[in-house]
């Protein structure tokens, strides 16, 4: 039996994840929790927005209401990287060889490891950032598509339309798709090698969490009663082949996907707090998390596969442990 | 109402040209000792005089539903902004929003309604428009946004009335009351009026949206407002020395924005449902702004709708008062409306 350890912390979790095997829940007042030989706390932002986990480099970047840019890392460090003024940062995200990219109002700014930062201006805000897993290379999700930079060099941008405000964005991790949520109830693709376009549509609500399955070979998502997993494994994606519809509920929506590191499993939040652990191949569900006080935000299996971090809506977070 | 409806953060939407007094009734709200605390999502940072840590900078980016439709546009930044400020919900009692000059109203507005993640969170109070007195006219006659910023607002602030003559003055409300005859008009200088004029209206919340609303309750003429009188006017000279009556406020030309109002007995609800849907999807794109009471035959309850565009709410709202004349009334705020069409297709959803 799956057991759970909680960690009843107050305020909104914007993302749940294992620094150095130790799992550290950020808040959106910009406090980063973590279960270190008892609760310890640093505090990065004030006021948390955006967080993505770097697995390169084992640390999480953090972007936030006070415009600034953080890196935190395990042990309680908590250190700025950038700066860029007033306004929100809403969107962060990071790449291969350190780099940090990160999204105010219309523009995106890249920043190395050497410290040196470029923008990247657009006609229309940026709403969300990702780095392709190969190369530098970074894609922006805007109003009708996606723009994709190369920012270690001059050349143009590759422009991806499509009509629609598209709010998130991901590569698959051998860097052929990429796929952005939309503002309306569904997802886009686009194969890179030629552009050819994939629509997933059919939602009930907006989708939120993405997550890649080992080796990039499915994609869930949440946005539904059950999580809907894309097959990626063919040379055109998911296109003309129905998604999997794991761990359905009738009286729930998913809100939360982290596909396991290496076993075609997904961990599936919803929206009452309850968390279940679900196999593709029978869609088999094991129930890893009773439903709490919120809905499940953000979720992340360790390296050694055994355990599953997760955040709350209501703060009501915890370290699920599966091998128990 | 259900829990949820309790909790959500009541949204003040403010708009207004430059220089009409938006910023002035911003700092009263934001220094003024009511005991609330405000979030203020603006534009541009700048003018606002107040400490407050909850001022956010937005920029205005109008998304287009992929639905075909080409009046549902909803505010993208206003989406990410609210949902980052309601993960922290006990910052603050309330937000206002403060638009550019040449905002259009009705993105802002239908973010409330179509965003579902929004709209569970929070609900739009009201949208109040501050019009400079003595500079209106020159504003309609350049532009439309003006004019939509008044055809779409709950409450209008006529301000700066201290820079204009009385005849100036009323003639300015009745150019407004023409584009508009369902909003509160208030004559302020420097912004001055009580701040519970324009905070906590609850003018889109269909149990009170229409209580406080007197020219729309009232059993007046309503067609002293109407497109004919308008129309009738654009032959007429006007240098600013002849002045109409109020019955005739449309003696200037650059108003394009009609209303239509219509009052009838008790309806047939099968009739009058689908007659409201049809209108709403067809003429959606030139409705701007809708309200009514409709009294359904064989129902014991008042029955009010209010729409913006092609979206359409309705619901119960409390039983008719003993006496009180069971009588239908529905005002449409748009542009190009066929108001004879308009007023025949009602009247025949009349129960018989």
């Amino acid at each position: 039996m799956p057991t759970v350890a909680p960690l009843d912390l107050d305020g909104h979790c914007i993302a749940a994840v294992f620094l150095d095997d130790v799992p550290h829940f950020a808040l959106a007042d910009g406090a980063i929790h973590r279960l270190d030989h008892g609760h310890k706390t640093v505090q990065a932002n004030d006021g948390l927005l955006a967080a993505f986990h770097d697995a390169a480099n084992d640390r999480l970047i953090t972007g936030g209401e006070d415009g600034k840019v953080f890196a935190v890392t395990a042990g309680g460090n908590a250190a700025e990287l950038a700066s860029a003024g007033k306004k929100w940062i809403t969107s962060v995200a990071a790449g291969p060889q350190g780099a940090v990219a990160y999204a105010s109002g219309k523009i995106a700014f890249v920043r190395f490891a050497d410290g040196k930062t470029r923008e990247f201006a657009h006609p229309r805000s940026v709403e969300g950032l990702a780095f392709s897993p190969k190369g530098m290379r970074f894609g922006v999700a805007r109003y009708n598509g996606a723009t994709l930079h190369f920012p270690a060099a001059d050349g143009k941008p590759v422009e991806l339309e499509w009509a629609g405000a598209h709010t998130g964005i991901t590569f698959s991790p051998d860097g052929a798709f990429l796929v952005t949520t939309m503002q309306e109830n569904a997802l886009h693709g686009w194969k890179l090698a030629d552009g050819k376009h994939m629509r997933m549509s059919g939602y009930p609500g907006k989708v939120k969490s993405l997550s890649w399955s080992a080796k990039g070979k499915w994609l869930a998502s949440s946005g539904a009663p059950a999580a809907i997993v894309w097959p990626f494994s063919g040379k055109d994606g998911p296109m003309g082949k129905a998604p999997l519809e794991l761990g359905t509920r009738g009286n729930a929506m998913v809100t939360s996907v982290a596909c396991h590191p290496s076993q075609d499993v997904v961990a599936v939040g919803y929206d009452d707090g309850m968390v279940m652990a679900v196999r593709f191949t029978d869609a088999k569900e094991v129930l890893l998390r009773r439903p709490g006080k919120g809905a499940i935000t953000s979720m992340m299996w360790d390296r050694q596969e055994r355990r599953v971090a997760f955040g709350s809506a209501a703060g009501d977070c915890g370290v699920i442990d599966i091998s128990a | 109402m259900s829990d949820a409806q309790t909790t959500q953060i009541p949204v003040t939407v403010l708009t207004g040209y430059l220089g009409a007094g938006k910023t002035t009734l911003l700092n009263r709200i934001l220094s003024e000792n009511h005991g609330k605390r405000y979030a203020v999502i603006v534009n541009e940072f700048g003018e606002i005089g107040i400490d407050n840590e909850l001022i956010v900078e937005s920029d205005e980016e109008i998304y287009e539903m992929n639905n075909g439709c080409v009046c549902c546009t909803v505010r993208g930044d206003l989406i990410r902004v609210v949902e980052g400020l309601m993960r922290r919900p006990g910052r603050f009692d309330a937000i206002v929003i403060e638009t550019t000059g040449l905002a259009d109203p009705v993105p802002v507005a239908q973010t409330f309604f179509m965003d579902d993640d929004v709209r569970s969170k929070t609900r739009l109070d009201a949208v109040v428009a501050l019009v400079d007195a003595k500079h209106l006219p020159l504003r309609l006659k350049d532009s439309r946004e003006a004019e939509d910023q008044i055809a779409f607002a709950d409450v209008v602030v006529l301000n700066k009335t201290d820079l204009v003559t009385p005849e100036e003055l009323s003639k300015v409300e009745a150019t407004i009351r023409a584009i508009n005859p369902a909003a509160r008009i208030h004559r302020t200088t420097r912004a001055g009026l009580a701040l519970s004029e324009v905070l906590d209206r609850g003018a889109f919340d269909l149990s009170r949206a229409l209580e406080n609303d007197p020219h729309f309750l009232e059993a007046h003429d309503d067609h002293d407002h109407d497109h004919h009188d308008h129309d009738g006017h654009h032959h007429h000279d006007h240098d600013g020395h002849d002045h109409h009556h109020h019955a005739h406020p449309s003696d200037i030309h650059d108003v394009t924005v009609q209303s239509v109002s219509l009052r009838g007995g008790e309806m047939d609800p099968k009739k009058f449902f689908p007659w409201i849907e049809k209108i709403t999807q067809m003429e959606g794109p030139n409705i701007l702004r809708l309200k009514g009471i409709i009294a359904l035959k064989g129902d014991d309850e008042r029955y009010v709708i209010q729409g913006v565009h092609m979206i359409i709410e309705g619901d119960h709202q409390r039983a008719w008062k003993d006496g009180e004349k069971h009588e239908s009334r529905l005002v449409f705020i748009g542009r190009e409306l066929d108001a004879e069409r308009l007023k025949k297709s009602f009247d025949a959803c009349q129960a018989a």
